[in-house]
């Protein structure tokens, strides 16, 4: 009982105080719009902490977070032989091909019209494919090993990025494409300084909704077969062991991977796309 | 090539766009002599056709009938040996380059090294009284500021022929005058030969040399008149007796064009 009123006790002061630092000065300087979700982050947690030891919920069906965090503390090695080999190895050699892919792909298209016809239908339907019939498939041609999960990937990447990139190629305006014929410009000049800054600010709504899917892709394609180290590997094996506690260790290293690529690919959407209006400041 | 020269001849031009709803006369049988260092301004209701000879010009649209010749080459040589410079309604400046980059952007295509487009900007910069905004970024300009700046780009590489399409339609009146004044001292300073489309008769009469009324279905010539005003032309011109007379004149042009149809 302790712990359960001690945790809303917890919830409603941080409540308050938040209240009141949103609402002053300091919650828009830079310490405060940190200190606003960092608070909010803590207060969830603790909350979890108090609800689990309160209600004595059992460690299968929902773990204390300090349990989850004794288990990252314990097993360090295991959980970075299983970041390196999934999110290294699977998720990021597979965006990199498949993101280089649908560049030359997104390119050949513009610059061969017929291609734009005959090659997005394609691509769409490779895109509808569900991921748990084509993961399988893909494990059978490329092995157990990191490979076929960078396929997996790869696959998964490969079509929201060239649908948005073949539409940002036809973003620049027709004056600007005018101009460019004014000056004489051949196809690649206007391509290079035109067309594909242009694209730009597609090209990278493409890439953020393409990292939270080669994350899900090299963890879900492990389910399907793998050597004894990964992250969809250790996820799957330790439910069956009820080490719910790695589970969510895992989960944890997930969360934690993924918001780092998205922040990564949002820190160099705000560099390239400085210019763009929703960059603007 | 002499001042005075023939630099742009259209002979019996027609353009027919091919719509949805049938054929579109764009432009019918046009004839026109523009000779180097002229002014030359369109005006005309939307639809005469102005903007689309001006295209036309550039190789942007190309004719169905008749003859163009630009400096005695076909539009399209001409748009190869970048004998024009283009300025567009709105400044179509591009939003990741500064001001001096995209000045810079055609002279790049164009291949001039790094020394003499550095040299370029500057002289275009000062020409258009925008020097010291090199770095800023086009969203960082007013709009005045922008339209001129894409003036100098279309002036950086030195083409004979200025190409305007209402390049000042969307700015205000004040903002315009000024800009129509230093387009003025401009065209004195380079000798340039210039194109400018507009639908404002004050501003046809006051900036032009030569003055071509233009009416639609189909678009046509119906009168040009030859500016008798003098180089030398402060904006009260636009009180003087000749100015009037002119402005006169292009307005009974746009209403004879209009027919019955008003």
């Amino acid at each position: 009982m302790i712990w359960l009123g001690g945790a809303i006790l917890f919830w409603l002061a941080a409540w308050a105080v938040n209240a009141s630092v949103a609402g002053s000065a300091a919650g828009r300087s830079r310490a405060g719009r940190v200190f606003v979700p960092l608070l909010f982050g803590i207060t969830v947690l603790v909350l979890w902490e108090g609800v689990v030891r309160g209600f004595g919920v059992q460690p299968v069906i929902l773990p204390a977070p300090s349990a989850i965090w004794a288990r990252i503390v314990a097993s360090p090695e295991v959980l970075w032989a299983d970041f390196v080999q999934t999110v290294v190895k699977g998720a990021l050699t597979g965006f990199v091909m498949g993101v280089g892919a649908a560049f030359a792909m997104a390119i050949a298209i513009d610059r061969v019209p017929f291609l734009q016809r005959g090659l997005l239908p394609i691509g769409n339907f490779v895109a509808a494919l569900p991921i748990v019939g084509l993961a399988p498939i893909l494990v059978m041609w490329f092995g157990f090993d990191w490979q076929s999960k960078a396929a997996v990937v790869l696959v998964m990447v490969f079509f929201p990025v060239l649908v948005n990139l073949v539409a940002g190629l036809q973003a620049s305006e027709r004056m600007q494409r005018d101009l460019m014929a004014t000056w004489g410009a051949g196809y690649w000049q206007a391509l290079v300084k035109l067309r594909l800054p242009a694209a730009m600010p597609f090209f990278f709504n493409g890439l953020k909704i393409a990292t939270t899917l080669a994350l899900i892709g090299a963890i879900v394609a492990e389910f399907f077969g793998s050597p004894i180290v990964g992250m969809g590997f250790r996820i799957s094996t330790e439910v069956g062991r009820l080490g719910l506690d790695m589970v969510w260790a895992e989960i944890a290293v997930a969360a934690l991977a993924g918001s780092v690529f998205y922040g990564a690919v949002s820190v160099v959407e705000r560099w390239v796309t400085f210019w763009h209006p929703a960059q603007r400041h | 090539m002499a001042a005075g020269a023939p630099v742009i001849e259209a002979k019996g031009l027609n353009l027919t766009f091919q719509t949805g709803d049938g054929p579109v006369h764009a432009l019918k049988d046009v004839n026109l002599t523009v000779n180097r260092g002229d002014f030359v301004s369109f005006i005309g209701p939307s639809g005469c056709g102005k903007t689309t000879f001006l295209r036309c010009v550039a190789a942007l649209e190309h004719p169905t009938g008749g003859t163009l010749t630009v400096n005695g080459m076909t539009p399209d040589e001409a748009r190869r040996k970048r004998a024009y410079g283009y300025v567009f309604q709105a400044a179509g400046l591009y939003p990741w380059r500064t001001i001096a980059g995209n000045i810079a952007l055609p002279l790049e295509i164009m291949g001039f090294s790094k020394a003499e487009q550095a040299e370029r900007i500057e002289r275009v910069l000062e020409l258009v009284e925008l020097k010291g905004f090199g770095k800023k970024f086009p969203w960082q300009l007013s709009g005045g500021m922008q339209q001129r700046a894409s003036i100098a780009r279309a002036l950086a590489f030195d083409a004979d022929i200025l190409l305007m399409d209402e390049p000042f339609g969307a700015l205000d009146e004040i903002v315009r005058d000024r800009l129509n004044e230093e387009l003025l001292k401009l065209w004195a300073a380079t000798g340039k030969t210039i194109g400018f489309v507009t639908h404002s008769i004050p501003e046809a009469v006051y900036l032009s040399t030569k003055i071509v009324v233009m009416s639609p279905r189909p678009g046509r010539i119906t009168d040009v008149i030859d500016s008798p005003l003098p180089k030398e032309r402060p904006l009260d011109i636009r009180d003087s007796r000749e100015f009037i007379e002119i402005a006169h004149r292009v307005r009974e042009g746009l209403r004879a064009g209009h027919g019955d149809e008003v």
